[in-house]
């Protein structure tokens, strides 16, 4: 039992219910109040003002593309910058994990550029990299590497050290140790690493879009508010949110199955 | 020669600040082919005395050799069993009996061969594919001690091997063990805090002294078994009923019991 009753748990048909009623109350709220006329329509569309326009940007290009292309770009750019920040982070975290000298070289370097958020990179982004491919790439691997280097570097770091004792009396050599032991060891945090990256890294995209792209989601956005189409703007901020959540559920889907598989909890 | 030597072995660990004698003046050589069981209270430094002879733990003072070479670290020439098992589980049990082979730069065909005859010595044929997890304790120790004895090592080093498991299953590995070495003996050093597994098993069993630890008494027990035929009896519980049995475990216990007070 819950020891407070704002604690106690809610049924199945109780936190639906609930979650329903709050999305209705937030829908209809908005709905009225851009009925209310009190403020203009141009900033407030009606809801369903922004539903029309979504369904319309799928046939009528915006800004040189229709929205489903604006998003395979946008897509393509998170995949590169992912990718990087994933074959990158988690070799190097595992080899922090295993390497005190390389973690102690490396650690000090990271911390310093942590807080240096991906938005924040933008402009030195555009200078280097222009604002084709290799800036935005950029962007989104400041956001996307940190999390996977991270996680990585803790799994290892917290590997039984029995079963890396038990690797080296059978004769393993740091290779095999850091491939056949850190590295299964340390699956289901790596993955858990990688969601956290996945969902900052779609985030810093759209930030980089906002200024250095050509094509995109966030490049749609921003030629919305230049045209002061708000209903363009809520519909590409839509689209980030249902593709956000679409990559969250899917590496979550993979992040069980791996944990099924290794036999994680038994 | 594949024997243990430990020459004047002493072993401080440091604990804020302080020094905490863990081994002291400990000398004892374990011979070719000798099955050597270490008891003590626990905290008397057995452990410390087979992971000094693994290479996973150095002396602050004197020598630990294995075939006459120095110990500088961990290798496949002188087999682990742990307690826990340490079994990866992610690797089947094939896979696992596999690891170290792969360090000794066998071929394919040859591991394979040498994993089959393993599996079939240990009871574990079938079990090819299942992982640890699906496996009962006693079969866990019989994949961890086949992925040991696979390497045909230098020597084999134990520690507590059975403490992990229930009475029953305990009692069966230290028949199979006891049957393993009469067909393939070994250098083996034996940790464990169970005197009777300790007589059952050893042909000489050293008996040491609370911390610091230090030998108080090596009894040859070797002689004794093979004077009363313990050998021609299969059953554990039958060769624990012999009178010399019980004699040289009560006087094991005794010595035991000192350190107690």
């Amino acid at each position: 039992m819950a020891p407070y009753p704002e604690q106690a748990e809610l049924s199945g048909r109780e936190f639906w219910t609930l979650s329903f009623l709050g999305l209705l109350m937030f829908f209809g709220a908005w709905s009225v109040l851009a009925l209310s006329g009190l403020m203009p329509s141009m900033f407030l569309p009606t809801p369903w003002a922004v539903a029309e326009r979504a369904v319309e940007l799928t046939f009528h290009p915006f800004a040189g593309y229709t929205i489903q292309v604006h998003l395979i770009s946008s897509i393509g750019r998170f995949l590169l910058g992912f990718g990087l920040a994933a074959a990158i982070g988690v070799p190097l975290g595992l080899a922090m994990g295993w390497f005190r000298w390389l973690d102690a070289a490396v650690t000090p370097l990271l911390e310093a550029v942590r807080f240096v958020a991906p938005i924040a990179w933008v402009p030195f982004a555009a200078l280097w990299f222009g604002t084709g491919i290799g800036g935005p790439t950029l962007i989104i691997f400041t956001g996307a590497f940190p999390p996977a280097l991270i996680n990585a570097y803790r799994g290892a770091r917290f590997v039984e050290p029995r079963l890396i004792e038990a690797a080296r009396t059978l004769g393993a050599g740091n290779w095999r140790i850091i491939v056949e032991v850190l590295l299964p060891a340390s699956v289901p945090s790596i993955v858990a690493g990688l969601r956290i990256s996945a969902g900052l890294g779609w985030q810093s995209l759209i930030g980089a879009e906002l200024i250095v792209a050509s094509s995109g989601i966030g490049y749609l956005m921003v030629k919305g508010q230049s045209s002061i189409s708000t209903t363009t703007v809520m519909s590409g901020m839509i689209a980030i949110g249902a593709v956000g959540f679409a990559i969250d559920v899917l590496l979550r889907r993979l992040q069980r199955r791996i944990e099924a598989a290794s036999g994680i909890g038994e | 020669m594949s024997n243990i030597i430990f020459r004047q072995v002493s072993r401080q660990f440091e604990h804020g600040g302080k020094l905490f004698p863990a081994l002291a003046e400990f000398d004892l050589e374990v011979r070719d082919r000798e099955f050597v069981a270490i008891v003590g209270p626990s905290g008397c430094g057995k452990t410390t005395c087979l992971r000094l002879a693994a290479g996973l733990d150095f002396p602050s003072g004197g020598s630990v050799s294995v075939g006459g070479v120095e110990v500088r670290g961990p290798g496949p020439e002188r087999a682990v069993v742990f307690q826990q098992f340490a079994l990866f589980p992610w690797k089947t049990v094939a896979d696992n009996i596999e690891f170290g082979l792969k360090s000794k730069g066998l071929s394919a065909a040859e591991r394979q061969a040498r994993i089959a005859r393993q599996l079939e010595l240990m009871g574990l044929a079938g079990y090819e594919t299942a992982f640890p997890h699906q496996l009962s304790g006693g079969m866990q120790q019989r994949v961890a001690i086949a992925r040991a004895y696979v390497l045909d090592p230098m020597v084999l080093l134990m520690d507590e091997p059975f403490g992990a498991l229930d009475a029953q299953t305990r009692t069966l590995m230290q028949e199979e063990l006891v049957r393993l070495s009469r067909v393939n003996p070994r250098t083996v050093l034996f940790i464990t805090h169970a005197v009777e597994e300790a007589v059952y098993l050893a042909d000489r069993v050293v008996v040491m002294t609370r911390r610091p630890g230090r030998i108080r008494e090596i009894i040859d027990v070797r002689s004794v078994r093979e004077a009363e035929g313990w050998d021609r009896v299969e059953r554990i519980e039958e060769v624990m009923d012999q009178e010399s049995f019980v004699h040289l475990r009560t006087g094991i216990w005794k010595l035991l019991r000192e350190q107690q007070t």
